[in-house]
């Protein structure tokens, strides 16, 4: 990482430590903005797992030879950085997962069918993605339970009648994400949680957008769950956290059944480990974890105040330059300090799928389609958007290069003119 | 490592582009004897497919649909390829088409008697793979329209 003269790692010089963007693809620089769907990771994150295969890799929590007491160090000093990362004090009670998507389920097949019954209420935004809208679903289906559905505005927040109502009806969970994956949309977590709590409610945050973005400490979010993915956060696929408050971590069955997770086991009975061994059954992702505590380490370095203060200099200077496209049109709020750098649009009547293959010529990585937001989509009566996302590695000369491209593909596309 | 290289537009070709923003045969037919939807769930994209078939042949032709250019363009060049022809040409020509886009390597020959004609512009959609099946869903529906007509 270079070092600035202030002596901090510095966000300007972040992209040397990205190999990846380092390349030309199709005589083209790689113009990566996909990182609201899976990061990019840097070399320090490389290297920690890398470095822990290869001198340290072993089963944890079992073996009694050096290798295996040292891979237990490291995950559980993974998870004590990644904790650390997010204000969480009572280290046990934040759980690696595979992922969101994973750390969501887990919820809804133990706290919620522990917890939600017939008639019961669980209310949600319409932006939900599908990771956070079909595991409560199909709760629902399963406990005779409804689904109470937040509308939004037509700029991506939420909609303040839609909300009060939902919360009127006391329900039993409001589940919600930090971050609008379509929108960027940052919603106000604090308020939402406190008042969710009034309404007497149990509440989850998908931080899949949020975490990766936004500073975070757990107790000023409010919240009782956090989720959320590493890979979106500079680290590798296959891990991911759920934070939840012990006192209701506690109360919840298991979600997985095997090894690690148990106390000791009969023929005919089974008792559980404490947390979090009880939700963390088989082997899990090692590396993963030592990876994510690297990401960690690596946004801790850069600053998450610093990361923040990047995304809105490029938020700002995207919506300049795309409001010199003719036909452009951008979604979601247009406060630039209520919203995250994902920035989805519609270009004339170019479809995304054909947008997204026109901007990948120019070597340029966006993303094209639903976002799993398909009810937010029909509400938006939209088939699809297409859709770019910044992060630490991008700079004012990536926006230059997709505006560049969508300038071109809007020139092929207005070419043609029907005979009468 | 190899990448794929910089295409020249062989994939947005003029004629696709004409198809797409001026379709042949678009909209419903009151006289359709069959009539199916087609959806590519990876990408949402959806064709509705009216067919009028009459003593074996097909003899009028009309679309409805949301998607890329691609996909509504292979319907519209679809329309106006079938109609007229017989079942048999139809299936046919129709097969011949999907083995020209999925047929890795070389472009194999058609059959005797098959003339591609336009739909040989959909031929750069071979150089990406995502995409062949945007230019299959209209064919792969007309398929399954005339399944049991045999």
């Amino acid at each position: 990482m270079e070092i600035s003269v202030q002596g901090r790692p510095s966000i300007q010089a972040a992209r040397q430590d990205f190999p990846i963007l380092d390349q030309e693809i199709g005589g083209h620089p790689v113009t990566f903005l996909d990182s609201a769907s899976s990061a990019q990771k840097p070399r320090q994150v490389m290297q920690a797992v890398r470095s822990f295969e290869e001198t340290s890799y072993a089963n944890i929590h079992r073996g009694l030879y050096w290798l295996s007491e040292e891979a237990t160090r490291l995950y559980e000093e993974a998870r004590e950085t990644v904790a650390g990362f997010l204000g969480v004090e009572d280290v046990p009670t934040l759980l690696f997962t595979r992922g969101t998507t994973e750390s969501l389920n887990l919820l809804a097949y133990t706290w919620g069918e522990r917890n939600l019954g017939e008639g019961d209420e669980i209310a949600l935004p319409v932006m939900e993605h599908h990771s956070n809208l079909v595991p409560w679903q199909q709760l629902a289906f399963r406990k005779g339970a409804r689904l109470r559905w937040i509308e939004i505005n037509p700029d991506g927040t939420l909609d303040q009648d839609s909300l009060a109502a939902a919360l009127d009806r006391r329900p039993k969970l409001f589940t919600f994400t930090w971050v609008s994956n379509v929108f960027g949309t940052i919603n106000p977590v604090r308020e939402l949680a406190d008042r969710a709590h009034a309404a007497g409610a149990t509440v989850i945050l998908d931080g899949a957008q949020g975490v990766p973005h936004l500073p975070t400490r757990v107790e000023d979010l409010g919240v009782d769950f956090l989720a959320f993915s590493g890979h979106k956060m500079l680290a590798p696929t296959g891990i991911g956290v759920l934070w939840g408050r012990r006192e209701l971590l506690e109360t919840m069955p298991p979600f997985h059944y095997g090894g690690s997770m148990i106390s000791t086991v009969r023929r005919d009975r089974s008792s559980w480990d404490v947390l979090p061994n009880r939700f963390e059954a088989g082997t899990p992702n090692i590396s993963g974890a030592i990876g994510l505590a690297a990401a960690c380490r690596y946004l801790d370095a850069l600053g998450m105040e610093a990361v923040r203060d990047h995304d809105q200099d490029l938020l700002a200077y995207a919506f300049e330059q795309l409001a010199s496209l003719e036909g452009l049109e951008v979604f979601g709020p247009e406060d630039l300090a209520g919203r995250s750098c994902v920035v989805s649009f519609r270009f004339r009547n170019i479809h995304p799928h054909d947008l997204a293959t026109l901007l990948a010529r120019e070597g340029v990585c966006v993303r094209a389609g639903h976002h799993c937001c398909q009810p937010l989509m029909r509400e938006i009566g939209m088939m699809g958007t297409t859709r770019a996302s910044f992060y630490v590695y991008n700079n004012r000369e990536d926006v230059d290069r997709l505006v560049q491209a969508l300038d071109k593909a809007g020139r092929l596309f207005s070419g043609v003119k029907c005979k009468p | 490592m190899s990448h794929p290289e910089a295409i020249s537009d062989d994939l947005y070709r003029e004629i696709i582009l004409d198809h797409y923003t001026c379709p042949r045969h678009k909209g419903h037919l009151e006289t359709a004897t069959h009539r199916l939807e087609g959806v590519n769930p990876s990408c949402g994209d959806m064709v509705e497919l009216d067919l009028e078939v009459r003593d074996g042949r097909v003899v009028e032709v009309g679309f409805v649909g949301e998607g890329c250019s691609i996909s509504m363009a292979s319907a519209s060049m679809l329309a106006e390829s079938v109609r007229g022809q017989t079942l048999d040409q139809v299936r046919l020509l129709a097969d011949t088409f999907k083995a020209r886009l999925l047929t890795k390597g070389g472009i194999p020959e058609p059959p005797e008697g098959v003339d591609i004609g336009e739909l040989e512009a959909l031929d750069g959609v071979r150089a990406y793979p995502v995409r062949i099946k945007c230019a299959l869903l209209a064919w792969n529906t007309l398929l399954e329209a005339i399944e049991n007509e045999r």
